[in-house]
C-alpha cells in the first residue's frame, strides 16, 4: 500500500497562490479564460487563446488514470516510500496532471482506472492532491 | 533560404574516459575543444564562432571563451537539454551562412558519475511548473520516461522484450568499442532480468551515467576546402519543442514529429535515403518513439520494426548508434546528443569500428532529445552528407 507519502510543501508563488491557498480547505481550483479554455498549470494567461482573462472555479476531483509508473526506489523525502505510484490524471475537466495514487496496492493500478482526489496536509498551509480509486 | 550544404562538420573529439574525478568541467571542455579542433586541422586561434549549452561552469559561453582565450563573433548558449548540441550545429550552419562567423566550436562536458556537484541547469526550483510537478517523488528521469513507456504499451502493444532488444543491439555495437561503459552483449533475457527501476523500465533499459565530453568543430565551406580531413556536409537541421500542450499531454510521441520533417524538407531527402541513424537513447522507449516519430514506420509500430535486428549494423533495417550509444558506451553530463553526432559523423566519414561500419554510407541522421519524454523536450534532427557525394 501507498498509505504514508511524505507531502512536502509546493512553492506557490504569486500567480498560485490562491491554488495552493484552496487546497487547506481541500478544494481543487482550476482556472478558466473568457473563451472557455480550462488551464493546467495555473497561469496568468491562456495558452490556447492568450486571452488574460481568467477565473477560477472550482473542479469535481474526479478522473482517470492516464499512465502511471511503480516507482521502485524513492529518493529525499521519497527515500523510505517505496513502492510507490506515481501517475498523470486525466481530470473531468480536461487536463492531465501529475500526481501520485494511493489507498491502492501498487500491482492492481490500470490505465483508465477510475479515481478521486484526496488531499494530504503539508503542515505548511497547503494539502497535496493525489488520487485513489473511485467508489 | 536554407542552411542545406552551407557548413561542414570538420572536426568531432570524444573523450576517452568515462570517470574523470580529477579534471574540472572547463577542462573536460577544453581538452574535448582541442581534441575536435585537431581532429579538423585547426587551432583555437581559427575559432570565430562558440556554442555551449549549461553544461559550461560560470556564465555560460562567456566565461568558458576566457577560459580558452579565445574571442569570437558568435556566441550561443541555447539550452534544450541532450538535444541541445544538434540544436547548436544547426545554429551554427545558420550563422556560417549569414556570415556571421567561419569556424564554430561546440562543447559539452560533464561529470555526473563522479561528482554530485553537476548543475543540471534551467533553474528548476523557480520554473512555474515546479510546484505541480516536484512533490510527487518523481526524482530524475526513469520515473519520467517510465510513464511515457507505460502508456505506449497501453494504446499499442509494446512490450518489454521489444523494448529490450534496442539495450541488446546497443550492447552489440558497444562490444566494438573499446571505451564502452558497458561492452558485453546482453540478452533481453538479462534485460528483463535486470532490477526494475520505475515500472516497466527495468535497469538495463536505462542509459550509462558517465562523465566526459565530446566537440564538434563547424566550418564554412571555403574554410572546408582547405582541410586535409573529410568532412560531413550539414544538410538539413530541424528542432521542435514538445511541452505539456496546456494539460493535454500526450505521451506517446515526441518532438521529433516536427523537428524530423523540418530536417528532412531542408535536406531534400526522406528516410528511405538515410543509411545509418543515430537515435537519441537516454532509454529504450527514447529509441522506440523516435523511430516512429522520424517515420522510420508508422505510429505503433517501433516494437514489431525493433525486432529481427533492425537496428544492428551493418546490414539491419535501420543500423543505429554503433559506438555503442548512450545505453551502452557514453552519455557524457547525462546528456546524449553530442555523442550522437560524432558516431553519426564516424559513419558517413567510413570511419566507424570496422564490424559496424556501413557500407558505402552516404546519407546519415542525427537526433536528439532534451528534457523529458513525460513533460517538456527539446527535440533536434540533424541530417549530414558524405563530402564528396
Amino acid at each position: 500500500m501507498t498509505a504514508s507519502l511524505p507531502a512536502p510543501a509546493p512553492e506557490a508563488n504569486l500567480e498560485t497562490q490562491a491554488f495552493w491557498d484552496a487546497t487547506a480547505e481541500g478544494r481543487f481550483l482550476l482556472k478558466r479564460c473568457e473563451n472557455g479554455h480550462v488551464i493546467w498549470y495555473p497561469r496568468f494567461l491562456c495558452p490556447e487563446c492568450r486571452s488574460t482573462e481568467t477565473e477560477w472555479f472550482e473542479a469535481s476531483g474526479k478522473g482517470t488514470v492516464y499512465t502511471y509508473t511503480v516507482v521502485r526506489k524513492g529518493q529525499g523525502p521519497y527515500a523510505d516510500a517505496a513502492p510507490y505510484v506515481a501517475a498523470y490524471v486525466e481530470l473531468e475537466e480536461g487536463p492531465r496532471i501529475l500526481t501520485n495514487l494511493v489507498d491502492v496496492e501498487v500491482d492492481q493500478v490500470e490505465i483508465g482506472m477510475l479515481v478521486e482526489v484526496v488531499w494530504h496536509d503539508t503542515g505548511e498551509g497547503s494539502a497535496l492532491y493525489r488520487f485513489k480509486p473511485s467508489g | 533560404m536554407s542552411i542545406r550544404g552551407k557548413a561542414h562538420i570538420a572536426g568531432i573529439y570524444e573523450h576517452p574516459l568515462r570517470e574523470i574525478p580529477d579534471r574540472t568541467l572547463s577542462q573536460i571542455h577544453a581538452e574535448v575543444a582541442l581534441g575536435a579542433l585537431a581532429d579538423a586541422g585547426l587551432t583555437l586561434d581559427d575559432v570565430d564562432g562558440y556554442f555551449c549549452d549549461s553544461s559550461v561552469p560560470g556564465m555560460g559561453g562567456l566565461s568558458m571563451v576566457e577560459y580558452l582565450g579565445i574571442q569570437v563573433s558568435y556566441l550561443d548558449n541555447t539550452e534544450t537539454g541532450g538535444s541541445s548540441y544538434l540544436g547548436h550545429v544547426g545554429h551554427a550552419a545558420a550563422a556560417i551562412a549569414a556570415g556571421k562567423c567561419s569556424v564554430a566550436l561546440v562543447t559539452l562536458a560533464g561529470k555526473p558519475r563522479t561528482s554530485r556537484g553537476f548543475r543540471g541547469g534551467g533553474g528548476m526550483m523557480d520554473s512555474p511548473e515546479a510546484a505541480f510537478e516536484q512533490p510527487w517523488g518523481l526524482f530524475g528521469a526513469p520515473y519520467n520516461y517510465a510513464l511515457a513507456a507505460q502508456r505506449h504499451m497501453y494504446e499499442y502493444g509494446t512490450t518489454s522484450e521489444q523494448l529490450a532488444e534496442i539495450k541488446v543491439a546497443a550492447s552489440l555495437h558497444a562490444q566494438h568499442n573499446p571505451h564502452a561503459l558497458l561492452p558485453k552483449v546482453v540478452t533481453v533475457e538479462e534485460v528483463l532480468d535486470s532490477p526494475m527501476i520505475s515500472d516497466p523500465l527495468h535497469r538495463l533499459d536505462c542509459c550509462v551515467i558517465t562523465d566526459g565530453g565530446g566537440a564538434v568543430v563547424v566550418v564554412s565551406p571555403s574554410v572546408a576546402r582547405d582541410l586535409e580531413r573529410r568532412t560531413a556536409v550539414v544538410l538539413g537541421h530541424g528542432e521542435s519543442q514538445k511541452h505539456t500542450n496546456n494539460g493535454r499531454v500526450d505521451l506517446t510521441h515526441t518532438g521529433a514529429v516536427w523537428s524530423g520533417p523540418r530536417a528532412f524538407e531542408e535536406a531534400g531527402v526522406t528516410k528511405d535515403d538515410i543509411d545509418y541513424a543515430s537515435i537519441y537513447d537516454s532509454f529504450t522507449i527514447t529509441v522506440l518513439e523516435t523511430i516512429e516519430d522520424l517515420g522510420f514506420c508508422d505510429k505503433g509500430e517501433g516494437g514489431r520494426f525493433v525486432l529481427d535486428g533492425a537496428l544492428v549494423a551493418p546490414h539491419g533495417k535501420l543500423p543505429f548508434n554503433t559506438d555503442g550509444g548512450g545505453l551502452c558506451n557514453n552519455h557524457p553530463a547525462n546528456r546524449g546528443g553530442m555523442t550522437k553526432i560524432l558516431e553519426a559523423v564516424r559513419q558517413v566519414r567510413g570511419e566507424a569500428h570496422p564490424a559496424v561500419q556501413v557500407p558505402d554510407c552516404e546519407l546519415v541522421l542525427a537526433h536528439g532529445t532534451g528534457g523529458s519524454l513525460s513533460t517538456r523536450m527539446g527535440s533536434a534532427t540533424l541530417i549530414l552528407g558524405r563530402e564528396d557525394v
